[in-house]
């Protein structure tokens, strides 16, 4: 069993939990992620690493309740026990001086580039953050997101907070600004469409992008298959191969489809739990 | 046949049948099919075996269960004394009598088969093992302990026996699972109407009751390194960690909606019981028609599995003929009594989906038998221009699985071959790296369950005798 530490309610719809996992704090890296299953009725949840304290024995969890499970996970408190907790899980991100860094949080993609930001920050890269959501509410991790980058920008959708705009309209502006040719790598984490279009955007200017791919998946050790996704016509599996691939080569509408495969069986869930503890959630 | 006048009485030429659960109902649910023999049953089919003197049947066991000596205590209605028989060299009674390959092993080499049926070992191995599940286990002798420290890595067949034997010989024995429970394949692929996940748990309570310590959600070489277990204490490791990496067939549309690995599709049904979905959390989807391809045992689970889960059809499509396939002949028949239809000669060359990315039709070619190749076996050789189209909504490859190369690729001085398996001496399970074994399918790419635990075995001796030599 698994303690939650320490819960934080960043939206009503967005959870970050800090989890006790010495194991893996200790062994884990910038851009792995870990597998979670609540009781013994629950299905593995992959989700990337946001941080982690390894004096503590603890890594941290950003969610969005999107699923009966992640529901049922968002209403845990801390002091609660989760079943299980496996990691580190997925092949860390590859860290290393490139110089001028892009890195890209959109929505609850936020939370897992913080790690890999302060990574690249720390051996010496000049980091440009630029953290986006549809809304205001839906924003989190403004100043620990500053605290690692050189610089920050900030977006949403409808402009309610800073500016009016798409993560993709700033990236757009930071490269015409500093010129295409002084940024070496750009890395996106956000929702699937919102890595493509950042992917299609920096293919043009010929800035190589990183992506991690959240998909599918249910042992999360490269023994099923279900993540399986097109990078370079070839078939990768996102949990021993990645989660972290070359974004102009990532067949995002195979992903897209492949993502999609459960949505019915998703509602159906939702409402025969919902049903069951009349109605609540 | 009258005429054998030394013989007491005259020998019943046929096995005693094995009750099952009738084939219409038993699709409908995901209980065991085999329901096992009754007592009197038992000890009439316990007195077909002579006790012939040379008693080849136990040259076809792996693990070297002293089979006269069991089904004579059988005979004599000593239950007890037969499961502690069975016992002195098989942790997995329960499990071995109801998946073993009795048929090429055991059974093959008996006596009393070369005129009538052999006697049905398996069936009797598993009757003893389920009677002490009901009456009570009585634990194996433990040695005291030595206080060495040995991992295992990887909890199916050959991680338990290699475990459970080093255990009675007083070792201190972790067992590192990267699934949240024990069992390897037994849990995840092996579907529960063949070998019920309760027995499976059962087993492994006695294995921890052996004072085997066992590890869940522990990924090695991801938690921690095999170079990192040797650092921290552990005198000898043992690798068993299976054929957990599926293959595909790398045709067009293999990753449209609808196409599983058989890893895949029965994880999620055994290991995630999505056959309760939504009780239980884990989906599934399966379609109005489903294909399975290939032609072992983990084909037939598939495509008998995709009928209990409602399939109006399911198809296993296999390039050879039926006396080619690996599989079962139990496992085939039962498939066939339950109605799973097969495309024999036929292998898909790719499959078309629709808009969304489903699958909708599959594009097959026609085979011939040729010459037999290296296998022994005559290879399937295409007719060109056979191409036909088979309209099916759900596609599980059962093509076979390679060894996952987790462990391998974090593991320093670890010899492996072309293939990803981990390269190791057959008698004693040594590899390249001093203090490290490995056996079972990460050796020998996928094959049984016995062969496994006989795996387990050959290296719990050997580390046995490496760690007495190193620690005298």
């Amino acid at each position: 069993m698994f303690k939650i530490l320490e819960k934080k309610v960043l939206s009503p719809v967005i959870k970050q939990m800090e989890i006790e996992a010495p194991r893996v704090a200790k062994n884990c890296q910038a851009g792995q992620f870990v597998i979670l299953r609540l009781h013994e009725k629950g299905e593995r949840i992959p989700l990337t690493i946001a941080d982690f304290d390894r004096n503590k024995g603890a890594i941290t969890i950003v969610f969005q309740e999107v699923g009966k499970s992640t529901i049922e996970l968002g209403k845990m408190e801390a002091g609660n026990q989760i079943l299980d907790f496996v990691g580190p899980l997925g092949l860390p991100s590859h860290i290393e001086n490139f110089g001028n860094v892009i890195c890209i949080g959109g929505g609850v993609g936020i939370a897992p580039v913080f790690p890999i930001a302060r990574a690249l920050t720390n051996i010496g890269n000049n980091v440009t953050g630029i953290i986006g959501a549809r809304t205001k509410e839906l924003l989190f991790w403004e100043e620990k997101m500053r605290a690692v980058c050189g610089e920050l920008m900030v977006t949403t959708d409808d402009g309610s907070y800073v500016r009016k705009g798409f993560v993709t309209d700033v990236m757009k502006e930071i490269i015409e600004d500093k010129g295409k040719d002084n940024i070496a790598l750009i890395l996106a984490i956000g929702p699937q469409p919102m890595m493509r279009v950042v992917c299609n955007v920096t293919r043009e200017y010929g800035i190589k992008t990183i992506v991690s791919l959240n998909s599918l998946m249910v042992d999360g050790t490269g023994m099923c298959g279900c993540c399986r996704v097109k990078v370079g016509g070839q078939t990768k599996f996102v949990c021993v191969d990645g989660p972290e691939f070359d974004g102009h080569l990532v067949d995002f509408a195979e992903l897209a489809k492949r993502s999609a495969i459960y949505l019915e069986k998703e509602k159906e869930a939702h409402n025969y739990h919902k049903c069951k503890c009349g109605g609540a959630s | 046949m009258a005429e054998t006048a030394k013989t007491k009485k005259s020998i019943i030429p046929k096995k005693h049948s094995m009750p099952t659960q009738d084939a219409g109902e038993r699709i409908k649910n995901f209980n065991e099919v085999a329901l096992g023999y009754a007592v009197e049953t038992a000890v009439t089919e316990a007195e077909r075996c002579i006790q012939c003197k040379k008693s080849p049947c136990l040259a076809g066991c792996p693990v070297e269960v002293d089979i006269p000596a069991f089904i004579k205590l059988m005979a004599e209605k000593d239950f007890a004394g037969a499961i502690k028989k069975i016992k002195e060299k098989n942790a997995l009674p329960a499990i071995c009598g109801r998946v073993c390959p009795q048929e090429s092993q055991c059974e093959m080499y008996c006596t009393l088969g070369k005129k009538h049926e052999p006697v049905a070992i398996g069936r009797l191995e598993r009757f003893c093992a389920d009677w002490e599940l009901e009456h009570g286990v009585t634990l194996p002798e433990v040695a005291s302990s030595n206080e060495l420290k040995v991992a295992i890595v990887g909890s199916g067949p050959a991680g338990l026996t290699c475990a459970a034997d080093l255990a009675k010989l007083g070792y201190q024995v972790t067992v590192f699972e990267a699934l949240h429970v024990p069992g390897g394949v037994l849990m995840y692929g092996i579907p529960e109407f063949r070998l019920p996940k309760k027995v499976v748990q059962t087993e492994i309570d006695n294995v921890r009751k052996l004072g085997v310590d066992i590890q869940v959600d522990s990924v090695v070489g991801k938690l921690a390194t095999v170079d990192e277990l040797l650092n921290e204490g552990f005198q000898a490791v043992f690798i068993g960690t299976g054929a957990g990496l599926p293959y595909f067939m790398n045709i067009p549309g293999e990753n449209l909606c609808g196409v599983y690995s058989a890893n895949e599709f029965l994880t999620r049904v055994n290991l995630m019981k999505a056959y309760l979905f939504p009780e239980y959390d884990t989906p599934i989807r399966i379609g109005r028609k489903v294909a399975v391809v290939g032609g072992g045992n983990v084909a037939m689970d598939s495509a008998r599995t995709a009928l209990r889960l409602g399939a109006e059809e399911s198809w296993i499509v296999y390039r050879r003929s039926k006396e080619e396939m690996p599989a079962r002949i139990e496992e085939v028949e039962h498939a066939e009594e339950e109605g799973v239809k097969f495309a024999f000669l036929t292998s898909p060359t790719q499959i078309f989906g629709n808009e969304q990315g489903w699958v909708e039709r599959m594009e097959c070619l026609r085979y011939e038998l040729g010459e037999p190749d290296e296998s022994g076996r005559r290879r399937p050789v295409p007719i060109s221009g056979s191409e036909y189209i088979m309209e099916v909504d759900t596609v599980v490859m059962a093509i076979g699985q390679g060894p996952n190369p987790l462990v391998p690729r974090t593991t320093t001085g670890l010899a492996v071959t072309k293939k990803g398996n981990i390269v190791a001496d057959l008698k004693t399970g040594a590899t390249s790296k001093s203090g490290v074994y490995a056996g079972g399918d990460i050796v020998t790419g996928a094959a049984t369950v016995i062969l496994a635990m006989g795996a387990g075995r050959v290296a719990a001796n050997a580390i046995h005798q490496y760690l007495t030599a190193k620690n005298t």
